[in-house]
């Protein structure tokens, strides 16, 4: 009876230890040295991005999920970069036409899926942003999403004292600087790799397609290939896909970049990865379903000065383009979708 | 006995190394002392609207058309600055300046490390250099942080030139020009190389020798191409940029000494 007692008190004890700072001990949120080693996949190419001038920490990755996490990055303090880039959809904004903002704001594009980052050249739709480092400044400062600048950004981090800490642990240094601020964040997504998918594991031997996924392969290689270039599911490269241009959006894709007239329309060729879980589809989210993408393909009403290449998707039958979505749903990677490292630390 | 004499060995080894050590230490001591120490060199900047130093907001000026117009902010990179000497061997620097109008220090620039010598000219670039622009975030002067840099397409704003022209048909009648670019046909990065006279600079070790710089800003908008604020009140990317980068190629003059 008296061991029984004891017994029922230590479970209270520790059932309070738990609810009170023990949270910060919740090994799901712990990242250790293990946990940001970087592996390049299999088969996959050199990567673009340079760890060299930015050596991944445990303290400079956590730093970074922090401000990725983090609505102080908005001017209201009500967006973090996390709003929009979903972990649950390869951090896209699922089942959202647009990018939201502060003020109820709508942006002029779709949010892209974040994955595979260091071996991307440029970034945006329009490929305006050379680096991964200099990428979240654009979200940071466009009006129509975060609607705030660098300067304010780094003096609320500076008047805070878990930032000030963090920066210390991560840097060694007590300024907070954008430079600190940037490669903490470019350490956090940088490490977002999904190269677990079944689509991989049957490459790699370890699983095997279904009679429909082999199929719905050999469709895409003669089909979707040309752009969609395997293991990256992209060629990284600037094409007019044929789509007639929205006029509420007169969005003129990469010639708002490059000046180009040829530029007109052009939009990066998105990476194919975890795509059934990223809808809806498009640079302006016009397709809610694959279906309504691969039909669009074999459809071939394209406007305006499209790229030539896609006129071979004419003429695809309904179950061959049933087939290739079959194949496009290998491409689900639940191990990059159930990461603990890229779960938001607010929720613990 | 083998043990002790080892151990001897050892020791006078050891003797052999702390020499060793020791006649380095005064070989570099004394090595040091022969090099020459360097010159220092101050390079001092002043605004100009024509031949008038350059007032904020409050002076009215007036562009080649007669439209009247005052200039609210003015600031610009400048990089590899560069000096030759007569024998043609050079002093670069990598460091990058963003001199500002609203700051006086900024236009103070100190180098500390040039080499004594016989120097003929100075050159230098108006802009960051194109590799800057593509390697991720930089710091210092090249810090996003300071409000130089597109946040939307990836570069430096190499000049920002603002102002308000009654002519101008902007919101507020004002005038913007944020001018970058460092890919053809749009790249803005401009070079200025100017003399140091007939006789040159000599720079003398251990001392401080001054070059003085004016900026004259009527240039920016008047040098090759006028600018009429009633058709161009603001360049804020590549549209039109290199015309005014063509003219600030030419806001630079050397003072005579």
């Amino acid at each position: 009876m008296k061991t029984r007692y004891i017994y029922i008190m230590g479970l209270t004890i520790a059932f309070c230890c738990c609810l009170s700072g023990f949270v910060e001990t919740n090994p799901y949120f712990i990242i250790k040295a293990k946990d940001v080693e970087l592996k390049v996949p299999k088969g996959f190419p050199q990567m673009v991005y340079d760890f060299k001038d930015n050596p991944i920490t445990p303290e400079g990755f956590v730093l970074g999920r922090k401000l990725f996490y983090d609505p102080i990055l908005s001017k209201d303090s009500s967006i973090s970069c996390g709003f929009c880039h979903q972990r649950i959809a390869a951090f896209a904004h699922l089942d959202h036409v647009l990018s939201h903002g502060i003020n109820g704001l709508i942006g002029n594009r779709n949010v892209p899926p974040l994955q595979n980052l260091v071996w991307q050249q440029n970034f945006m739709w329009d490929g305006g942003i050379n680096h991964l480092e200099v990428q979240p400044l654009a979200p940071l400062s466009n009006d129509k999403e975060m609607g705030e600048n660098l300067n304010n950004v780094l003096q609320k981090l500076r008047r805070n004292a878990e930032y000030k800490t963090m920066f210390q642990e991560a840097f060694k240094d007590t300024a907070i600087s954008s430079a600190q601020m940037l490669k903490a964040l470019a350490q956090f997504t940088g490490l977002m790799i999904s190269a677990n998918s079944k689509y991989d594991k049957c490459i790699r031997g370890e699983e095997k397609f279904t009679d429909a996924e082999q199929h719905g392969l050999e469709l895409f290689r003669m089909h979707c290939e040309n752009c969609h270039k395997e293991p990256l599911f992209t060629d990284n490269s600037f094409r007019n896909n044929g789509l007639k241009p929205d006029t509420a959006l007169s969005d003129s894709g990469r010639a708002r970049i490059t000046g180009l007239a040829e530029d007109y329309m052009k939009f990066k060729v998105p990476t194919l990865r975890n795509i059934s879980i990223t809808y809806p589809y498009m640079h302006d989210g016009r397709f809610k379903t694959l279906d309504k993408v691969l039909r669009y393909y074999a459809g071939g009403s394209f406007y305006g000065n499209y790229d030539k290449s896609i006129e071979r998707n004419i003429g695809l039958t309904a179950p061959e383009q049933a087939d290739i979505i079959t194949f496009l749903k290998t491409l689900t990677d639940m191990e990059f979708l159930r990461d603990r490292r890229f779960a938001d630390p607010n929720y613990r | 006995m083998l043990v002790i004499e080892m151990h001897l060995i050892r020791r006078k080894s050891f003797g052999l190394f702390i020499t060793g050590v020791l006649v380095a230490c005064v070989l570099l001591l004394t090595s040091g002392n022969t090099i020459p120490a360097p010159a220092r060199l101050a390079i001092s900047i002043k605004h100009l609207n024509g031949n008038a130093a350059l007032q904020l907001d409050t002076v009215k000026y007036k562009n080649a058309f007669g439209q009247g117009y005052t200039i609210s902010k003015f600031r610009y990179y400048l990089g590899k600055i560069c000096l030759e000497k007569r024998d043609r061997s050079k002093y670069l620097t990598d460091k990058y300046f963003l001199v500002d109008e609203e700051d006086a220090s900024s236009k103070n620039l100190l180098f500390t490390d040039v080499p004594e010598g016989d120097y003929k000219s100075i050159s230098f670039i108006i802009g960051v250099d194109s590799a800057l622009n593509c390697s991720g975030v930089q710091s210092d002067a090249l810090d996003p942080a300071n409000g130089m840099f597109w946040t939307w397409s990836t570069g430096y704003i190499f000049l920002k030139l603002e102002g308000h022209a009654d002519a101008s048909l902007s919101p507020g009648h004002i005038f913007e020009y944020h001018i970058g670019g460092f890919k053809q046909p749009y790249n803005c990065i401009r070079k200025v190389s100017l003399g140091l006279g007939e006789k040159g600079m000599y720079l003398t070790a251990g001392k401080e020798s001054k070059i003085e710089l004016d900026v004259d800003v009527a240039e920016v908008l008047n040098a090759h191409n006028k600018i009429d604020f009633s058709k161009l009140s603001s360049v804020t990317d590549f549209h039109n940029c290199t015309l005014v980068a063509d003219n600030y190629a030419n806001m630079f003059s050397i003072v005579k000494q």
